[in-house]
């Protein structure tokens, strides 16, 4: 792996870490002294300081490292987690998450972004400032024997652990005197938490020499507390004559831990490792403290022992850092998560798509050879490529649940900026969608959810009025429905007023003055370009634009929006996807000498066309429904055959019919986007090549329906389609 | 080694700085004598540096001789002044948590 790709996935990870703590911080403000939710902020802003050390991104380490000074005073409870607070660090993730961006371009932060920083910073030093008990622990007091001018050190040598490291070596008079060191340890429980403590029984003598009145115990504990530095050196007071003892404050430098280890009486190594399972020191600084040991003390005993020890340090160090990479790895392996780069998966969905066609052609020649084993061979095949398409293509699904959550803070902001109360309510996430839809339904749904804030929700003092609560809700929702996968935002505020949107669009001559329009159709003028109702137009939404936006973002997607409303009491927007981008169940019918495909999740039923007479409409049970003859659509020459059929289908709650000659069944079909010239044709979805080599043409029949619609209100004032349910 | 059955001994009352000088012997002397050892704390009400001690030096020169040396029935107190000492990984005796917890 080279640099460039391990900073690479540096900055996947640290932008997934910001998420996590963005997360985190919109929930502390309902749970501010949540432990859990403090650590996750806590954790996520270390591992990313942590990681962009290792790619000497200095500016991440500088600014995240006073972050995360600040956190750990709210982590031993000297701050709280206020709505400023939680505010203020929204904005240092955001401005950590551009810092990651602009490393990840390669390029230095802009002037604007530079400013920002600073200011957060100041502020973050504020807090800091602020903090009573910061002066006892921030600067040891120098009670440190001799530092040298060498040990002058930079920030960046303090070890990354935030608890304190207390060396204990009792003398041996000490149990003789009527002291147990015991009940040291016990009181010292008593002032915070022992984190980890390891008994050192090394000056313990042989069975012959020990005096069991004597005492030969040495503790080394990793301690967390808020206790200043006075108060921990106060405990041992009494013992402090004639016993050793060491306490070093959390985050304290290297240097310092090199001076305990040469201050103590036991083996450098094997102090270090126990350093290492109080968890005070990493291996990677362990390894550090030994090699500026080793530059330091050019002087030390030489001889068979120092020869011994050099041959011996390296191999151990890189064994306990071989150690801790096994021990990341297998963390990563318990996550049962890979990382795969989309292009892969991409590049798979088109070889199986390869596959479809080269199956369905096996298959065309079986048929043909009226070869009974290899038919059911053949058939066997397709049966097990339409299993690995469907996994295939489950590998591309994720939830849609990251990009709901990404709303709340949309939510949060915009509602501040409103002045308004919004609670977001999200359902539904675990839904899965293509990963392509996920990333291409994100500017929509945030044009949405602002306009449903903007203007759907009413001012506290209006909805108390209409006797609704003060609190705005906004909702998220997701669910599967029949191949398509329906995303509403739906808002309880106060609904579209029909007759306002009838007299704008009658204004803006959008429609005829004195048309006649199901409510659906007036509703649904607010799509149409050009169109605001905002009587007001704010910051956010109501400049006119958007609506028609949205929606032709959204069918270029293949998928369509529609919207229902109950004036005072609110406004549901639905998006209908599909779920998938590249391959479908189709439905293939013939008109001519031509296939078509027909995605088969809208086929609803086929009937024979039972026509008298040339209306373009038939009674479906009793129900109106209109159809559309292909052969008609697609000035398909020559006479139709004596029985057609008639294919209805069914989209976003409409019906309608498809007059074709013949039907031949399911195909798995294999979209391929038209070219440029064909962009413009109707009705024209994709085409797909069939097992024998042919074109068929995939219907798009969300195109179809709005344009039977629209032909429909052309001839008659009102519509002929038929809301199913 | 399963021909050489254990010798149990059981400690009872305390096992600290007062009673030291009389146990330390009386611990050794199976380990001295090459005896398997399996030691009963059911008893133990006391237990402090200067025991702990004893049962550390107990355990190095069991372990010195190739020999075992087992505790067994932890009572409370002796439990906690190990737990204290993060030393049950060291004794690496099976320790039977009481329901209440140490």
């Amino acid at each position: 792996m080279n640099l460039d790709d391990a900073l690479h996935t540096f900055i996947a990870e640290s932008l997934e870490l910001l998420q996590q703590m963005e997360e985190a911080l919109l929930h502390i403000e309902q749970a501010p002294d949540d432990p859990d939710t403090i650590n996750a902020i806590f954790r996520a802003a270390h591992t990313i300081k942590g990681s962009a050390g290792l790619f000497g991104l200095d500016g991440i380490v500088a600014f995240t490292h006073v972050a995360e000074s600040v956190l750990d005073l709210v982590r031993a409870g000297r701050l709280h987690f206020t709505e400023e607070l939680a505010a203020l660090f929204l904005q240092v993730c955001d401005h950590i998450g551009v810092l990651v961006k602009r490393a990840a371009e390669h390029r230095e932060p802009e002037d604007s972004v530079r400013q920002n920083g600073t200011h957060l910073l100041e502020w973050l030093n504020g807090l800091l400032d602020d903090d009573p008990a910061r002066d006892a622990t921030a600067q040891p007091p120098a009670t440190c024997p001799a530092e040298t001018t060498a040990n002058v050190e930079r920030a960046a040598d303090t070890v990354g652990t935030d608890h304190w490291h207390i060396s204990l070596r009792f003398g041996q008079d000490l149990l003789r005197n009527g002291m147990d060191p015991l009940a040291f340890v016990r009181y010292l429980a008593t002032l915070g938490r022992v984190q980890h403590i390891v008994t050192l029984t090394d000056s313990l003598p042989g069975a012959d020499d020990m005096d069991p009145e004597s005492c030969y115990l040495g503790f080394e504990i990793a301690f967390r507390s808020d206790a200043d530095k006075a108060t921990l050196e106060d405990v041992f007071e009494f013992v402090r004559d004639d016993s050793l003892i060491r306490i070093l404050p959390p985050h304290s430098r290297t240097a310092e831990y090199q001076q305990l280890i040469q201050a103590l009486p036991e083996d450098d190594m094997r102090l270090g490792e126990i350093l290492v399972r109080c968890g005070t020191l990493t291996e990677a600084e362990l390894a550090e403290v030994l090699r500026s040991q080793a530059h330091d003390v050019p002087a030390a005993p030489v001889g068979q022992l120092l020869v011994e020890q050099g041959i011996v340090h390296p191999p151990v160090v890189e064994a306990a850092l071989k150690k801790q990479q096994q021990a990341k790895e297998n963390r990563q392996a318990a996550n049962n998560l890979i990382r795969v780069d989309a292009g892969k998966l991409d590049q798979l969905i088109d070889l199986i798509g390869e596959l479809i066609i080269a199956g369905a052609g096996a298959s065309l020649v079986a048929q043909r050879a009226g070869n009974g084993e290899l038919m059911e061979a053949t058939a066997l095949l397709s049966r097990l490529v339409e299993e690995v398409r469907d996994s295939a293509l489950t590998l591309r699904m994720v939830q849609i649940g990251s990009t709901f959550n990404r709303f709340q803070r949309v939510v949060r902001d915009v509602a501040k900026e409103l002045g308004k109360d919004i609670r977001l309510d999200i359902s539904g996430g675990e839904t899965e969608l293509d990963k392509t839809l996920v990333e291409k339904i994100g500017d929509p749904l945030t044009h949405l959810v602002r306009n449903a804030m903007d203007h759907g929700i009413e001012p506290a003092e209006a909805r108390l009025a209409r006797g609704k609560p003060a609190q705005g809700l906004l909702r998220l929702n997701a669910y599967h429905e029949s191949g398509s996968i329906v995303i509403e935002v739906a808002d309880d505020g106060g609904g579209l007023n029909r007759e306002r949107i009838l007299r704008k669009a009658i204004e803006r001559s959008l429609v005829a003055e004195g048309a006649a329009l199901s409510d659906a159709e007036i509703l649904n003028l607010i799509f149409e370009p050009g169109f605001s109702t905002a009587e007001q137009i704010s910051n956010l939404s109501g400049r006119g634009v958007g609506m028609d936006v949205v929606k032709r973002n959204i069918a270029a997607l293949r998928g369509s929006i529609e919207l229902d409303s109950t004036e005072g009491l609110g406004t549901t927007v639905r998006i209908r996807l599909p779920l998938t981008l590249a391959i479908i169940d189709g439905f293939l019918v013939g008109v001519g000498n031509a296939a078509y495909v027909v995605p088969q999740d809208l086929v609803v039923e086929c009937i024979e066309l039972d026509c008298e007479g040339g209306h373009d409409y038939l009674n479906l049970r009793g129900e109106v429904l209109p159809f559309i003859r292909l052969r008609n659509l697609f000035d398909i020459e020559g006479a139709p055959p004596r029985r057609q059929n008639v294919v209805i289908v069914q989209f976003g709650g409409l019906r309608a019919g498809l007059v074709v000659d013949q039907l031949m069944g399911e195909f798995q079909t294999v979209i391929k986007p038209l070219g440029k010239v064909f962009g413009r044709i109707r009705g024209i979805g994709g085409f797909t090549i069939l097992g024998s080599g042919e074109v068929a043409l995939i219907l798009d029949v969300a195109g179809l329906i709005q344009h039977l619609a629209s032909q429909r209100h052309e001839a008659h004032p009102h519509t002929f389609l038929k809301e199913s349910l | 080694m399963t021909h050489n059955p254990a010798r149990l001994l059981s400690v009872a009352g305390e096992l600290t700085i007062y009673t030291a000088s009389e146990w330390k012997p009386r611990l050794l002397a199976p380990l001295l004598e090459g005896e398997h050892l399996e030691l009963d704390l059911g008893a133990v009400q006391e237990l402090d540096t200067a025991g702990l001690q004893l049962l550390l030096l107990a355990k190095k020169e069991a372990r010195a001789r190739g020999l075992t040396l087992l505790f067994c029935n932890h009572s409370p107190a002796a439990l906690e002044a190990i737990e204290l000492c993060g030393l049950a990984g060291f004794f690496g005796d099976p320790v039977l948590l009481s329901p209440t917890g140490p």
